[in-house]
């Protein structure tokens, strides 16, 4: 006999009174491993339903817009679609939200029976002030954007990036991120969104949106007009 | 079945596989990344429409063009304008920190009356009708010619307005400041009896003689002088530089001569003296036009002999020879003076000196030389109306029509058996810029009744008992001549750049108000509706020209194209202003030392001009004196220990920094620190240059031409 058959008795011996233990201990660890599955389970479900359902819930929160507005409505009466009030400065800066002195033209007086609309007239155009928009497409104050080189030079639609927000007869409300004050439209609504899936091009505004649709469009990230790459590119 | 410590483990690895599988940590850490990046403390103004007004810039004389950048209606930069012809798209850190002064916390926001003590608000109708009660009750008791008014300057319509109210209420009492300008037109330049300033063509002088002009620290219009200067480095044209410190002027010049201070006069007959002696001159010029140069000429030569100038000046006698041969062939020289930044007047010894080296090389009125031009003359108002007590108010203290030099009106107040008993003050700060300042205040808090019309919070403002606030000029129309040792003089306009901000009223409009509710005379006096009625009808046919460029090239009148008469003056047998104070008790010369890194007039520097002062001017709120490590030695004074500045005008505690670039027993600190008033960038910082000197007249002029004052410094 060897010396490792040896050594296995002496094991054997050793372990024979724990034999019982050891059996009862494998039957109920059927049950413990049930157990241990299922609060595995638990845990996991419940994290991926905070971390899916509950956390973006709590991550932003809702203002409403001080007046509302009919984008449908004023697309039909002006000539020249969305330029027509977020149009083009004569040095090719972009003037994004309509300030009041474009508005006043037609709405010195009330116009119609909307409750929003004699709010408008009384609390800002007759006082002076401008309305103070919640901007959905907010980006940081470092991302430098020129609306010139998307708009007139690459000849990109309003729809793009903006989506369909020029049919709407009303605004939705202005979701924002607790933690970092920006709206919501910039990362997204959808949950898929956060994966960095999108179905529509206008779904989210992310850096890695810009790049893919350079990608996408010219070949490479970088800027266009500069042929440049980095950074302060875009990071002002 | 049991729950055990592996059912927990279980569940917090299924938590951290669920969580690590939800966007919770990636979304949050990179929230929490741009959360990190938001900076609330750095300024972003909002976005919004940019657009450009060019106007005026009013901080100094110097009259430079700007372009301001607008965002929506804020304003957010001032840039120099690209097209002026003054600064050709350069300005100065004045100039830059312009928003700081329109949206600083020292402005004044609406009429203030200081009741017992403490400045409250009033409203513009009370604040009137106060004034023209108080003024009708003086006119009544025939004591209209004790109703002064200080003005920031003797020229535009603004000042016009003031001395016109002035004259038609009956008093003569307007003073102004004087400065170099002043000077000149003392000088025996003979021209049909008109008033004469200097314009120097300084971009076309090939060779640059300077008794001690500060050409890169503020001298004449700062942008464009430093320009020049750049030009002249450019095409190699040799800067001479007299001055007893090294000046940023005198380290960036070609070469320096660190004469003794207050020689300037003798050194420039020194120099006038090679020229005459190696035949240098142009005889045709001076027959034509000058006088007495036979005379003048003889006595040169018998008494300035470069050996004997040396003496006197500390400059060697080879150098003198070297540089007057040099001044005399170069061709299109010039020779300029008014130390500093020439806002101190010079003797009229001292400028006849100075201008016989320029009539010599014959460059009066030429190409590169200096031109005598005449005041700038382009509003035309109706003849004022006097009645009987404006006549009588006239009469009881006659003076010129020009008004007097401001340095002489605390002797107005105290020295005058009427006294004064109500002051107008008009963009100037007399508590802070006049000599001898405590003695001023106290002579300015004898008035009984004291108006400032002060955008700002400044020294006189406090000291006064109601302060109506003009608009800045970023929010008001007005003109501003500008001279300042241009070839060409010109107006330029100051246009409003923004609505004003708070409840501010143009002085121009006040004064016009005034003189309505005044009635009579006064109000006869005053045609026009408001103050642009008044600039627009007092600028005539030029208004349209005025208002499309943004400024006025002044054209010569005929008879100024001719070269003036010079006559030479035989000068005295030293020409030189004898300084204030006793030699044996206080050994030590004191001097300003102008910079550009501080504004020294009216207008206190604004925070971001403070932060360009170096540590070996300010440090903490302590002013720092130069001084020669070897006078320091001698005194036991260490650097950056404190001392005792005293001069029979006052003493003051002071830091010692050394310098090699100043003469032994000369000590100098610039102008523009000790401020009382303004923001806490500026108050309280350093010592006011003003409270330690003061008026020393000229016997020929009467101008303040106080170069330095004795001192003495003790370790503290």
């Amino acid at each position: 006999m060897s010396i490792v058959d040896e050594k296995a008795k002496e094991v054997d011996a050793a372990d024979s009174p724990a034999e019982s233990h050891c059996a009862t201990s494998v039957d109920d660890g059927n049950g413990i491993a049930g157990l241990t599955i299922l609060f595995f389970i638990v845990g996991f479900t419940a994290s991926l339903f905070v971390g899916w359902i509950v956390f973006p819930k709590l991550l932003y929160s809702e203002k409403q817009q001080p007046i509302d507005f009919n984008h449908a409505m004023h697309m039909e009466l002006v000539d020249n679609g969305c330029e027509s009030c977020h149009f083009f400065r004569t040095d090719g800066t972009y003037s994004g939200v309509p300030k009041l002195a474009q508005c006043i033209d037609c709405h010195q007086e009330v116009q119609g029976d909307s409750e929003h609309e004699a709010v408008f007239v009384e609390e800002y155009v007759s006082k002076g002030r401008e309305v103070p928009w919640l901007i959905y497409s907010r980006q940081p104050d470092c991302v430098f954007f020129s609306h010139a080189a998307h708009v007139q030079l690459a000849k990109m639609d309003c729809v793009t990036c903006h989506g369909h927000i020029g049919e709407s007869t009303s605004l939705k409300p202005y979701e924002y991120n607790r933690i970092t004050g920006y709206s919501r439209d910039i990362w997204g609504k959808e949950l898929k969104n956060y994966l960095g899936l999108k179905t529509n091009t206008y779904d989210r505004m992310k850096m890695n949106d810009c790049a893919y649709c350079h990608l996408e469009e010219t070949g490479r990230k970088s800027s266009v007009s500069t042929e440049k790459d980095g950074c302060f590119v875009c990071h002002k | 079945m049991k729950i055990d410590r592996r059912c927990f483990l279980s569940l917090g690895i299924g938590v951290a596989a669920g969580t690590a599988l939800s966007p919770l940590p990636w979304k949050a850490m990179d929230d929490s990344s741009i959360w990190s990046q938001n900076w609330p403390w750095t300024p972003v103004p909002p976005d919004g429409e940019i657009t450009y007004t060019d106007s005026t810039c009013t901080l100094c004389p110097g009259g430079c063009g700007i372009t301001i950048r607008k965002i929506d209606h804020r304003v957010v930069k001032i840039e120099g304008r690209k097209d002026h012809p003054v600064n050709h798209g350069g300005i100065c850190v004045l100039g830059l920190s312009g928003p700081q002064l329109l949206y600083g916390p020292t402005r004044v926001q609406s009429p203030m009356k200081k009741i017992n003590g403490t400045f409250r608000k009033i409203s513009w109708n009370q604040a009137l009708a106060e004034i023209t009660e108080k003024l009708t009750t003086l006119r009544a008791e025939g004591r209209s010619h004790t109703v002064a008014g200080i003005a920031g300057s003797s020229r535009g319509t603004v000042s016009g307005l003031l001395q016109r109210f002035l004259t038609a209420f009956g008093s003569s009492h307007f003073y102004s400041p004087s400065s170099m300008e002043d000077s000149f037109s003392q000088t025996h330049i003979q021209h049909q009896d008109k008033k004469t300033i200097p314009g120097y063509d300084l971009e076309n002088s090939n060779y640059i003689l300077s008794f001690g002009a500060g050409i890169i620290d503020g001298w004449g219009s700062p942008v464009r002088m430093i320009q020049a200067n750049s030009a002249w480095k450019t095409k190699k044209i040799k800067l001479v530089q007299v001055e007893p410190m090294l000046s940023s002027t005198a380290a960036k010049s070609d070469q320096w001569l660190p004469s003794n201070p207050g020689t300037e006069a003798v050194l420039a007959l020194g120099f006038a003296y090679v020229i005459l002696r190696e035949s240098l001159y142009d005889p045709k010029a001076i027959d034509d036009h000058s006088d007495g140069f036979k005379a003048w000429g003889a006595h040169i030569l018998n008494n300035y002999h470069p050996d004997k100038v040396a003496e006197v000046t500390g400059i060697d006698s080879q150098t003198i020879i070297t540089i007057g041969r040099e001044f005399g062939r170069a061709g299109k020289p010039v020779a300029i003076c008014g130390r500093g930044q020439g806002r101190t007047p010079v003797s009229v010894a001292e400028m006849n000196a100075v201008h016989a080296l320029n009539v010599l090389v014959g460059n009066i009125n030429k190409t590169g030389g200096v031109f005598t031009l005449p005041e700038p003359d382009y509003i035309s108002w109706p003849e004022i109306v006097l009645d009987a007590t404006a006549d009588s108010g006239l009469r009881a203290r006659p003076i010129s029509m020009g008004g007097e030099w401001l340095h002489r009106f605390p002797n107005a107040v105290t020295g005058n058996e009427d006294g004064i008993n109500f002051l107008f003050v008009a963009n100037a700060n007399p508590c802070y810029t006049l000599t001898d300042t405590k003695e001023a205040i106290k002579a300015f808090q004898k008035i009984p009744f004291k108006v400032s019309f002060s955008s700002y919070m400044d020294e006189t403002a406090k000291l006064s008992d109601l302060i109506l606030p003009n608009h800045t000029y970023l929010e008001r129309y007005e003109d501003i001549p500008v001279a300042s040792g241009l070839r060409n003089h010109l107006v330029g306009l100051i246009k409003p750049v923004v609505d004003p901000l708070f409840q501010t009223r143009h002085t121009g409009d006040v004064i016009i108000t005034m003189a309505k509710s005044l009635k009579g005379s006064i109000e006869a006096s005053f045609p026009w509706k408001d103050y642009s009625e008044c600039l627009k009808t007092g600028l005539g046919r030029n208004w349209n020209a005025f208002t499309d460029k943004g400024y006025l090239e002044l054209n010569y009148i005929p008879e100024f194209e001719e070269v003036p008469r010079f006559a030479f003056q035989v000068p005295s047998e030293i020409p030189q202003i004898p300084l204030e104070g006793d030699e044996s008790k206080m050994g030590l010369i004191l001097i300003p030392g102008d910079s550009l890194r501080l504004s020294s007039g009216d207008i206190g520097s604004p925070p971001f001009v403070m932060k360009t002062v170096p540590d070996t001017v300010l440090k903490n709120n302590d002013s720092l004196v130069q001084i020669n490590p070897k006078t320091a030695e001698k005194l036991g004074l260490k650097k950056n220990g404190y001392a005792v500045l005293k001069t029979p005008r006052g003493e003051k505690k002071v830091k010692i920094s050394l310098s090699q670039g100043i003469g032994e027993n000369v000590i100098s600190f610039p102008r523009g620190l000790g401020h009382t008033a303004y923001d806490d960038y500026l108050s309280g910082k350093g010592v006011n240059f003003n409270e330690l000197i003061g008026p020393v007249e000229d016997p020929v002029s009467g101008l303040d031409v106080a170069w330095g004052i004795r001192a003495s410094l003790t370790k503290a």
